[in-house]
């Protein structure tokens, strides 16, 4: 999946998790904490794409997250925890199977991508939170929250995760892990 | 056999990409790009947090509430359904249990419905109690539980409060209206109460406008429409139709204190045979409805309303 198809499906998976996120899920609520499944679909992009492509697409998923309606924190702070995610699990990916040849990551892969993508993420937004003591809630009920989002964001991701992958990667004949095409910039001699 | 006449192919030169190179091959953001975008963030979270109302985010925060609002209110409107299947899976004696649950409390509902008035009428009542008390006296409040029978020819009646309450003979009982009669007899729990309309009942009372002081009678009887009389001491001061007759008081407050409105001057009569007028007194209190009563107690005590009491939402204190 290349070109102008790409960033349209990332828009069509980062909403349709968004509307996911705030309608259906908290009602399966456990104490009130959520999957980030936003957040999961970045992994999971990051999986397919490019590092670069991942974390833009962490930063805008991110601003979307800060601005769309039940959101009331400091606009960018979920901006810069998806981007840290996009970038993270993007380079890790890509370094990991830069060998191989193009495919679908393996499941074990993409699992270990959601929790780890998930601890990073829901770390970076509540440090950021500390940092400007926008919730004020202390430290202990912090990582308490934190650790039963990211338990909840693993087992999301045993769905979220593979579903955004095979989003990305349905096109036929669609060479996952792609580099965008660039032109060069020296010209052959 | 054609000849190629096509220019030799130009061997590749072998390119030496730089690092730089390589990673944006591979796909890697640029170091400028993470930092900008850091930077971004960070920004644009000092910005919104400091700023507060009139942040630069809030309008781009209302246009995406405005795109999304509706467009969440879609989903959450198709998924209804769904989420709510859990609830639709009752069983028969669920839904059972539900029913009675609700007939149960539809049940005092009603009963509390049909209580109302009476609930309504029984504040009223303690709230003129407590007007009462601007008389000065403290109130024992009681609630009338008997009435004495026509045939024993006497008019009184029981209430609920004895001498566990600080009650005993000889005390002055009122209601919202005006004064009811005296304690006889108490027992722990109950007392009887000589009614003013008892032909055995004989009260000071005082005219309120002149001052006069004479003995209020009773008649006997309880629905009589003329159930008390009025005797000045003074026999050339006539009476007037439409004054208000108070108690006088006794020495001591017992067995009535003094100032207790009982009724009004309804018609006049002259004796002629003693040369002397008899007023009949249409009484303030209605004698076939008593139900609140106070009773005039030493201040102090529990469950006493005290003089000048507050009266607070439905109740008093």
């Amino acid at each position: 999946m290349r070109g102008t198809r790409r960033p349209f499906t990332a828009l069509l998976a980062v909403v349709m998790a968004l509307l996911l996120q705030v309608t259906v899920f908290p009602h399966l609520a456990w104490d009130g904490v959520v999957p980030d499944l936003v957040l999961l679909s970045v992994v999971g992009a990051a999986l397919v794409t490019d590092p670069r492509f991942a974390t833009l697409l962490g930063f805008g998923a991110g601003l979307l997250l800060d601005v769309a309606p039940p959101a009331d924190h400091a606009a960018g702070r979920w901006a810069l925890a998806l981007m840290v995610v996009g970038y993270v699990v993007g380079r890790f990916a890509h370094d990991h199977d830069s060998g191989q040849s193009g495919g679908r990551p393996s499941y074990p892969l993409m699992l270990a991508a959601g929790a780890g993508g998930a601890f990073v993420g829901i770390s970076v937004f509540a440090l950021s939170g500390l940092l400007l003591r926008d919730p004020a809630v202390d430290l202990g009920q912090l990582l308490e929250v934190v650790l039963a989002a990211a338990v909840y964001d693993v087992l999301a991701a045993a769905v979220v995760v593979p579903a955004t992958v095979w989003l990305f990667t349905r096109e036929p004949g669609a060479r996952p892990a792609q580099v965008t095409p660039r032109t060069p910039r020296r010209t052959p001699v | 056999m054609s000849l190629d006449t096509r220019p030799p192919r130009q061997s590749p030169v072998r390119q030496v990409a730089t690092a730089r190179e390589r990673q944006e091959q591979r796909g890697m953001p640029s170091r400028s790009l993470l930092v900008a975008l850091v930077l971004a963030c960070v920004a644009l979270m000092v910005v919104d947090s400091t700023s507060g109302e009139e942040s630069p985010v809030a309008p781009v925060r209302r246009v995406a509430g405005e795109v999304l609002g509706p467009a969440q209110a879609g989903v959450a409107t198709v998924l209804a359904p769904i989420v709510g299947i859990p609830d639709a899976l009752r069983t028969n004696a669920d839904l059972r249990e539900a029913l009675a649950a609700a007939e149960a409390d539809n049940k005092d509902k009603e009963l509390e419905l049909l209580r109302g008035p009476y609930d309504e009428n029984r504040r009223d009542e303690l709230l003129g109690l407590c007007r009462m008390t601007d008389l000065g006296y403290a109130l024992a409040p009681a609630r009338v539980i008997g009435y004495g029978s026509a045939q024993s020819f006497s008019s009184t009646v029981t209430i609920d409060a004895g001498s566990d309450a600080g009650l005993r003979p000889d005390l002055t009982v009122l209601n919202a209206d005006g004064l009811v009669g005296r304690i006889l007899e108490v027992t722990s729990h109950t007392a009887t109460v000589l009614l003013i309309v008892d032909a055995a009942s004989s009260v000071g009372g005082r005219v309120g406008d002149n001052m006069e002081n004479g003995m209020v009678d009773g008649r006997g009887g309880l629905a009589d429409d003329a159930p008390l009389d009025l005797r000045l001491l003074d026999n050339t001061v006539v009476p007037e139709r439409g004054q208000a007759v108070v108690t006088w008081g006794s020495e001591g407050g017992a067995p009535y204190v003094s100032g207790v409105p009982i009724g009004e001057v309804s018609r006049v009569y002259e004796e002629l045979r003693l040369g002397t007028y008899r007023a009949v007194l249409e009484p303030y209190v209605d004698f076939t409805a008593l139900d609140l009563v106070g009773v005039v107690v030493p201040s102090g005590g529990e469950r006493v309303i005290e003089a000048g009491c507050t009266v607070q939402g439905g109740g008093v204190s």
